[in-house]
């Protein structure tokens, strides 16, 4: 899987999926992905609607529990854990792997409230105050925010929400940070922020990316797994995982074809 | 598409075709029509509000302010006051909604988390939102002759054991503020359920899903996002569950004991405004009726003063967009 043509030290597996299906009752929306997602660097999903890249993200962090019937088969791992034991609690998954979402989704609290709301349920010991500032400023927004944190957060503009919801992620102190197209509901400048932030936020954390945008991909991600979907016999559609590889291959040199179809826009 | 860049092919296209008179009239009169039974109604409200007024003026004239604070109520010599009705509404009132709000709000989140599948807190929901329908002197005959029997025992033990308590320092009886606020707190049970309910419901999900995806349990999430965020709406429902209690008649006049006292223990009958008026009406004399008129206005300042506290703390609350 990994290509000589970047050659860098291998480095560390953060999530490892063995051969997973998800499914919704019995209907199989993905089927049989094997991929690893490597520590310290952003892994991008791309792949056409429907194609199951979101559902994978959210089976990363057991959101995929909140959806009644849904349920993984295979394995997914968390530095070597299975995420779907018996003894594994979902609530301790979420605050290792943070999530950002599509739509920003600040509660209807103050900037502060919003920042420290993780903390508050983690039952953080440390200094709230101190917490706030740093994740403010990771997540490039202390500077437009620090006369104004009692503000209610829907206040913000979309893309300062955005932000606000990335340093709320943050703030937990999370070890992988999942985004599910974050950058779809806002205008290009605001998505230059986040993509910049992305590239700051790879230091210290994980990051898994899907996007529609492919240009995205190529600006922020080191690795690409393109999904693509396919009609089963029942009528349904199901995702499967094409390709997997640094972005630079998926992009400029693709094993399959329907990846080489896909990237350069004649998808259909 | 092509289509959007041709020009119209003919004149005919282009021009845009006369209005007909008959089209405009109708159009005027529907706007008139709706505008009318809009008026209409706040026209009878204020109408109501004015001929309530105007027969107890006499009522108003000759006890003023002074009808709030006393508690003489003396049809022989046309002596009146409201204080034990306004106590008694009151404290029924309160008693209604500390038992139906922690009940009424825990059914809410019951129901509209998924604790159970929908084919089974859909019918518990209708069956909630049924029990308003039983009309109020069902529920009073009901108090009657089901709920007093059942309480005694229960009152009985909360008098010998709790006694020292002033609120249950008297020997029980069977009518008394505390039956009436128990069975009020039935009544508006549903109001409280089904509003609440209907407001956790529609909270959008994206809130749920950001608080569980940063590590908060489903407690967490219900108490520290859900619940803020249905503020206004859970509020909306109590105050909304207030004035129906306050107002409630037909039961209240078949509980309370309509004892024209004021007394701490809330074993004892006492009255409330809309009892005492529902009570007396059919006998009363000019005066007392003009009394008894004034008592009505008493009660309606007061729903209304909780109508619009709801109003002002839905206003202050309502913070998410929907």
């Amino acid at each position: 899987m990994i290509m000589t043509r970047n050659p860098q030290p291998t480095p560390k597996v953060v999530l490892q999926v063995q051969n997973a299906s998800i499914f919704y009752g019995s209907f199989r929306a993905v089927r049989d992905v094997t991929m690893d997602i490597y520590a310290n660097e952003v892994t991008a999903l791309i792949g056409p609607s429907g194609c199951g890249k979101s559902t994978l993200l959210r089976c990363f962090n057991r959101m995929n529990d909140l959806v009644p019937g849904a349920r993984v088969e295979g394995k997914i791992t968390y530095h070597g854990k299975d995420l779907y034991a018996r003894d594994v609690d979902p609530v301790e998954v979420r605050r290792r792997i943070g999530m950002v979402f599509q739509k920003p989704n600040p509660f209807p609290k103050s900037i502060y409230d919003n920042v420290v709301f993780g903390a508050r349920v983690n039952k953080y010991k440390g200094d709230f105050d101190e917490l706030l500032e740093t994740s403010l400023r990771q997540a490039a927004l202390w500077d437009e925010v620090k006369d104004k944190l009692q503000e209610s957060g829907l206040s913000l503009s979309g893309g300062q929400q955005q932000r606000l919801c990335i340093a709320r992620a943050i703030a937990t102190k999370p070890d992988v940070i999942l985004m599910d197209e974050p950058c779809s509901a806002l205008d290009p400048i605001s998505t230059l922020k986040i993509e910049e932030l992305i590239h700051e936020l790879k230091q210290n954390y994980t990051i898994v990316i899907v996007t529609h945008n492919m240009q995205q991909a190529t600006r922020v991600s080191d690795r690409t797994a393109f999904f693509n979907a396919e009609a089963t016999e029942q009528g349904n559609r199901v995702g499967y995982l094409v390709e997997y590889d640094h972005t630079s291959v998926i992009f400029n040199n693709p094993k399959q074809k329907a990846t080489m179809d896909y990237v350069s826009g004649r998808f259909g | 598409m092509a289509a959007t860049s041709t020009p119209p092919e003919s004149p005919e296209v282009a021009m845009i075709r006369v209005r007909r008179n008959l089209r405009y009239y109708l159009d005027q009169g529907f706007y008139y029509l709706t505008m009318a039974f809009a008026l209409a109604i706040a026209i009878t409200l204020v109408w109501i509000v004015i001929q309530i007024g105007l027969t107890a003026i006499p009522a108003i004239t000759q006890f003023g302010l002074g009808f709030l604070t006393s508690t003489t109520w003396d049809p022989v010599q046309n002596i009146y006051g409201i204080l034990p009705q306004i106590y008694g509404t009151l404290v029924s009132a309160i008693i209604a909604l500390v038992v139906a709000v922690p009940l009424g709000l825990g059914i809410a989140i019951f129901l509209s988390e998924d604790f159970l599948p929908t084919y089974v807190t859909t019918p518990i929901a209708f069956a909630i939102e049924l029990l308003a329908a039983i009309p109020s002197v069902v529920i009073g005959l009901w108090g009657i002759f089901i709920l007093i029997p059942f309480l005694r025992p229960f009152y009985t033990f909360v008098h010998r054991y709790l006694g020292w308590i002033p609120l249950f320092g008297t020997e029980p009886r069977g009518n008394s503020l505390l039956t009436l606020g128990l069975v009020l707190a039935f009544m508006i049970l549903p109001l409280i359920t089904s509003i609440s309910r209907q407001t956790l419901v529609s909270l959008p999900p994206y809130l749920r899903q950001g608080a569980m995806a940063l590590g908060a349990t489903r407690w967490e999430t219900i108490l520290r996002v859900l619940i803020p965020a249905g503020f206004s709406g859970i509020v909306g429902s109590i105050m909304l569950a207030l004035g129906r209690a306050m107002g409630e008649t037909m039961a209240a006049a078949m509980l309370v004991g309509n004892s024209n006292r004021i007394n701490i223990s809330l074993l004892e009958p006492g009255s409330t405004i809309a009892s005492l008026i529902a009570s007396q009406f059919g006998e009363a004399g000019r005066d007392q009726v003009a009394a008894l008129l004034y008592a009505g206005l008493v009660l309606m300042i007061l729903s209304l003063i909780v109508n619009i506290l709801a109003e002002i703390i839905i206003k202050k609350f309502q913070n998410v967009e929907r």
